[in-house]
Parts: C-alpha cells; structure tokens; sequence
C-alpha cells in the first residue's frame, strides 16, 4: 500500500464515545484517507465563521488500511481545538484533516527489535495504535507498555489494554491516586520504576516515550542513565495547547 | 515555554518537500550531530516553527508562515540525506 502525498481532507463524525471524563475517541471517515502506519498523526484544522483558523496535531489511535480513523482526544481547559472535539463535534459534523503524518515515531510489523513503549497521560495514544497493529499482524515481536497515568480513572482504552488476549503487556503506573490495594503509593516514575518495569539496555529494545514535554524529559534522561543509546529512543512530546 | 520534537513538523512541510521529512538525516552545522528531523527540538506556533539541534541548540532549520505564504530557512544544516522512497513510503 502507498501512503499518498498528504493535502487537507474533510472527515465527517461517524462514531463517539466517552474515554474519560475530559477525554472522548472520535472515529471519523475520511474519503480519500490511504491508511496509515502505527504512530502517525494528523492535523486537524477548524475555521471559524470569520476566516479564523486553528490547527493542531493527534495521534492516531488506528492504524493500517481504509477510510476510518480514531483519535483520542482530550480536552485542554484552555485549549483551542480540543473542547471542540471533546464538547461540540455531532456525528456526521466535518473537520478538516491532513495526513498521515510523520515516519519517525511510527512502529512497522518489519521491524525486529524488541519495543518498549512508555506513555504519559494522553500520549498512550500513538501506542494504543501500535499494540493494535502488532496484534492484528500477529507479530512475535516482544513489545510491552509502561503507562503512567494520574489517578485510574485517567486511563484511556483500560479494558483493551488489560484483556488477557492481549500481545503486549500494560504496566500501569500512577502518579496522583492509586487504586484501592495497590502496592505502590502514587509518585513519578523514578528510575528505578524504570529499571524494574521496562527493557533493559541489554535486550537492545527500541524505546518509545511519548507524553507531556517535562514526563518525556526525565524518563529520556533516566534511560540514557540507565545505559540506553540516545539513538535506541524515540520521543514524541506534546506541548500546551 | 515547552518544546516539542521534529515530529510535528511533518505536516506545515508537506507542500515544502517532496518526501517525508521526520525521518530524513541532517547534519548540525555547528556541533555536527547527525540526526533524524523527528529527533529536533522545535519550538513552534504561532508564527512558524524552529527545529533546533538536540546536541547543541543551534537553530537548524525555521519554517514562517505568514500572509498566506510558507519561508524555509535552512541555514543551520550542513546537509540533508532523505531515504529512497521507494523503501520508506509505504505502511
């Protein structure tokens, strides 16, 4: 399949729901959409009934061929784009999008090195997509997810992520409130979270973080102390608004 | 204010290059760190975007947008290597 060069299309609202109370899954169709890899993402462009016009990146929680994509979206309180997304969008409402996006944080079936996938919060989003796509191709690959979250009630794709069938092993971690008989108290992820619960340098794991700009920073940091090659890591971070 | 990572800027560069730019190698001309785009820093919005060097933070390549047109400098980069996309451009 040949990812198209990318201009703006229109996606139209297909399918909704709740992922947490700031976040929702919109599942859109977008005519001319060539698929995608695991990891990429979009544009989304709104204009205003006065020419104003606003752009900004998702994740793709989807991944492979057809015309359907998922995003995970979560409201920003002072956000631009995203309380649209969240709050206002009505199935069959259209948006623009361009995409897909982006070759360097994405995670192909050919690929052989072992993954480890830590996400921060709303950045388990491109990984969502990963864990998708090494299951539907069947890989054999080891690829497990560290995901360390605020409170429990923060989690996106809880009951995909946990299924027993699934091929890649969620490790959660929290860092406001932990669930009732959990063993650990909540805190951020130090680093020997990170030397316990993810794969060391001597698997030779290709590592993904993705999160907020301060989360993908300490952990990067921790796994170059912990002796992962800078080159072994890839980084997604998200910013503000 | 926050960075982010030469990942975002596969979209404002889409009608810029005629291939994927994320992935593409470029060497810093100060420090000469060689890198994938995606592993820049960038400092974006609103005006356009700056992908420094995540070595040494020298200014390697900026993208304006403004007035309905799109200006690419790209004076801190000795060179740019882009992969056959032939190999690359499929999912």
């Amino acid at each position: 399949m040949t990812s198209q060069a990318v201009g703006w299309l229109t996606g139209s609202l297909t399918s909704a729901h709740p992922l947490t109370a700031a976040a929702r899954s919109t599942t859109l169709t977008v005519p001319g959409w060539p698929g995608n890899d695991a990891g990429q993402h979009v544009d989304v462009r709104l204009t205003a009934p006065d020419g104003y016009q606003a752009v900004r990146s998702y994740s793709i929680a989807s991944a492979g061929p057809g015309e359907e994509i998922e995003l995970a979206i979560d409201r920003l309180p002072d956000g631009e784009v995203s309380p649209f997304l969240v709050d206002d969008l009505e199935l069959g409402d259209t948006v623009e999008l361009r995409g897909p996006l982006g070759g360097w944080f994405v995670w192909r079936p050919e690929q052989t090195q072992p993954v480890q996938l830590i996400a921060g919060g709303s950045g388990v989003v491109p990984f969502v997509a990963m864990t998708r796509a090494h299951a539907s191709v069947g890989s054999t690959v080891p690829m497990q997810l560290l995901y360390s979250l605020r409170t429990p009630e923060d989690a996106f794709f809880r009951d995909e992520l946990s299924q027993p069938t699934a091929t890649v092993r969620t490790t959660w971690h929290y860092t406001g409130a932990v669930p009732p008989g959990w063993s650990r108290s909540a805190g951020r992820l130090t680093v020997e979270d990170l030397q316990r619960e993810t794969l060391p340098p001597e698997k030779a794991p290709l590592t993904y973080i993705c999160g907020p700009t301060g989360f993908v920073e300490a952990v990067s940091r921790a796994l170059i102390s912990l002796g992962h090659a800078p080159d072994a890591i890839r980084t997604e971070r998200f910013g503000g608004t | 204010m926050d960075h982010l990572d030469g990942n975002v800027l596969a979209g404002p560069t889409t009608d810029l290059f005629a291939f994927e730019p994320t992935t593409a190698q470029g060497q810093c001309r100060s420090c000469a760190d060689i890198a994938a785009l995606g592993q820049a820093m960038v400092y974006g919005q609103p005006m356009g975007f700056v992908a420094r060097c995540r070595n040494c933070d020298n200014v390697l390549l900026v993208v304006v947008e403004h007035a309905g047109q799109k200006s690419l400098n790209m004076r801190g980069l000795r060179w740019l290597r882009v992969a056959d996309p032939v190999e690359h451009n499929r999912i």
